[in-house]
């Protein structure tokens, strides 16, 4: 069930759109930032509350990278190895992480507190190599600025 | 050149700061013109589409039906997810209201009443730079109702992708915006009869909608003298790779590709050679290092030297670059990026990344050379969409400009093969 907040956004956003279609995605970003991942629960719950089929939001879902469904790790650290970055040495980064952390792209560590995901290009191709972790980007990475990077984190 | 889209002005993200330094002045001008006047402008100025595939904007916007009993939608696209580019994040986070201006100008222009400004989900930060600056627009009522009183309305919303480079496309962008999965749609029909929900849509790139406010303000003539004639005004060039000031830089149309890497970018790490250059995004044709010279950055010099402008995301490869792998890279990007529905595109950018790991991995064969032609070919033209011939570019230039990179291959791995039957 989303928050009384999240209701309140959700008919605001209807203003938006024509359609209540339309309001998939936003509405699956609603979803994702409350519970932290969408499971098959929560998209049966956007269907509908959007009065749309259960099997229209699974296809979204499993069309976008972006959605999860499976919760990732409190700190989710995507890599960028797309061209720019590659060329920015973001293999030895990658690496480097997986041997820190004892996990490979696309996993999460047992104490629940780290994912690693290699990611295509983040638009970030002037500041390579480079992560992201949620919505902050951290770039110009060498191994000791990720080392500083991830030990800021554990703080959190 | 004085700098238009991102200039030093501290703060300009800040309403005030952009108001004191002559923003929404454009779109004030542009609200006392008719609206066939400012679409003039626009078509006279000779500004051409920043998103990659260089189309006249006026143009464009003189496609939308005049007389109809539909809404009218704009679409501005900033899905920016073509690697090697990087612009478009320099806009939302510097200059949000010169977005916003140059928005409300095109749906003024074009009688559209609401706007959708597309961005991709992994610029969230982003995002909320862009929301802030468009609710200061709206407090000082030049978005919304009755804008300034003058009667016009016009929304603007911003919408967040979710992580799909397909949605980059127009068709699939709109797709997109109805809650769908990002799919390109067939053309025709085209978006400007049948867009967004079945309506007349433009859509328009987030830098291309940015250069709107300043043809308004300083006319077409001014504008068209900028840079090269057939290709004016400014550009933002996104250099990254091996260069040792890799970054956004503005700049006239027109710039010579060994300026842009040599002055703005400050040359090549370690003085060395540049072996290769994609000049416009990943999915613009290669050109070898020796072959730069003379070529600028504009869409007929690009075009004469067997490439495109692009996004102009430049992006340098120095002389101890392995091709193969970065081709391989690019091959692995394309299959995971494509949505699927075309089989050309779906089946064969899976077997261009998978011949290409193989070549990267030592077991490459000399009949795989054209094999990856023969494939790419296949896809080139073949698809809904330009995906699949963004797939096929990169593929087919390497190979046509770089087949000794991979015969060498062919030969290194082959010796000791040879060794070991001796």
């Amino acid at each position: 069930m989303f928050s009384p907040e999240n209701l309140k956004r959700v008919e605001e956003l209807r203003q938006h759109y024509p359609h209540s279609q339309a309001l998939v995605l936003p509405v699956l970003w609603l979803a994702q930032e409350q519970f932290g991942s969408i499971s098959t629960e929560t998209m049966r719950y956007v269907a509908d509350l959007l009065r749309v089929p259960f099997s229209h939001i699974l296809g979204v879902v499993t069309f976008y990278t972006m959605f999860h469904q499976k919760p990732t790790g409190k700190h989710h650290i995507e890599v960028c190895t797309n061209i720019s970055c590659m060329l920015r040495g973001s293999g030895i980064l990658l690496q480097y992480l997986e041997q820190k952390l004892g996990i490979k792209p696309g996993e999460t560590t047992a104490d629940g507190e780290w994912t690693i995901s290699e990611v295509e290009c983040m638009g970030a191709c002037g500041g390579a190599p480079m992560c992201a972790v949620g919505e902050e980007y951290h770039e110009n990475l060498t191994t000791e600025k990720l080392d500083r990077v991830l030990a800021g984190l554990e703080k959190h | 050149m004085e700098k238009l889209l991102l200039p030093d002005t501290k703060d300009l993200h800040k309403v005030d700061v952009y108001e004191a330094h002559g923003g929404y002045k454009a779109f004030r001008k542009a609200l006392g013109m008719k609206p066939e006047e400012v679409t003039d402008e626009v078509k006279k100025s000779g500004l051409r589409g920043r998103g990659g595939a260089c189309f006249p904007t006026g143009l464009k916007w003189t496609f939308m039906p005049k007389q109809t009993t539909k809404p009218k939608y704009l679409c501005v696209n900033g899905d920016e997810s073509e690697p090697g580019t990087f612009k478009d994040r320099q806009i939302f986070e510097f200059n949000p209201h010169l977005l916003i201006e140059g928005t409300l100008i095109a749906c003024y222009a074009m009688g559209i009443t609401t706007a959708y400004i597309y961005v991709r989900g992994e610029y969230g930060k982003w995002i909320r730079m862009l929301e802030r600056a468009l609710a200061d627009a709206y407090q000082r009522g030049l978005a919304g109702r009755n804008i300034l009183g003058t009667g016009f309305s016009t929304e603007i919303v911003v919408h967040k992708g979710a992580g799909a480079y397909i949605c980059g496309e127009e068709s699939a962008l709109m797709n997109s915006i109805e809650g769908e999965r990002g799919y390109p749609r067939v053309k025709p029909p085209f978006p400007a009869q049948y867009g967004l929900w079945g309506c007349p849509t433009t859509i328009n790139n987030v830098e291309t909608i940015s250069n709107v406010p300043w043809i308004i303000t300083n006319g077409w003539e001014w504008f068209s003298k900028i840079g090269s004639p057939k290709h004016p005004g400014p550009i933002l060039v996104g250099v990254s790779g091996h260069v040792n000031k890799p970054g956004v830089y503005e700049m006239p149309t027109g710039v010579p590709l060994l300026e842009i890497i040599h002055k703005y970018a400050g040359g090549v790490p370690g003085n060395k050679g540049i072996k290769a250059v994609i000049p416009g995004g990943s999915s613009t044709p290669v050109l070898r290092g020796e072959q730069l010279e003379g070529v600028c950055m504009d869409a007929d010099s690009m075009k004469a030297a067997g490439s495109a402008v692009g996004t102009a995301g430049l992006i340098v490869m120095d002389e101890d670059t392995d091709l193969i792998a970065v081709l391989a890279r690019i091959a692995e990007f394309y299959h995971h990026e494509s949505c699927g529905q075309c089989t050309p595109c779906r089946e064969g950018t899976g077997w261009l990344e998978k011949i290409l790991k193989r070549f990267q991995s030592g077991q490459g064969k000399q009949t795989d050379i054209d094999m990856l032609m023969d494939i790419a070919n296949n896809i080139e033209g073949n698809t809904i969409c330009a995906l699949g011939d963004a797939a096929a570019w990169p593929v087919q230039s390497m190979i046509r400009r770089f087949r000794d990179e991979f015969e060498k291959r062919v030969k290194l791995q082959r010796i000791p093969a040879e060794e070991e039957a001796a």
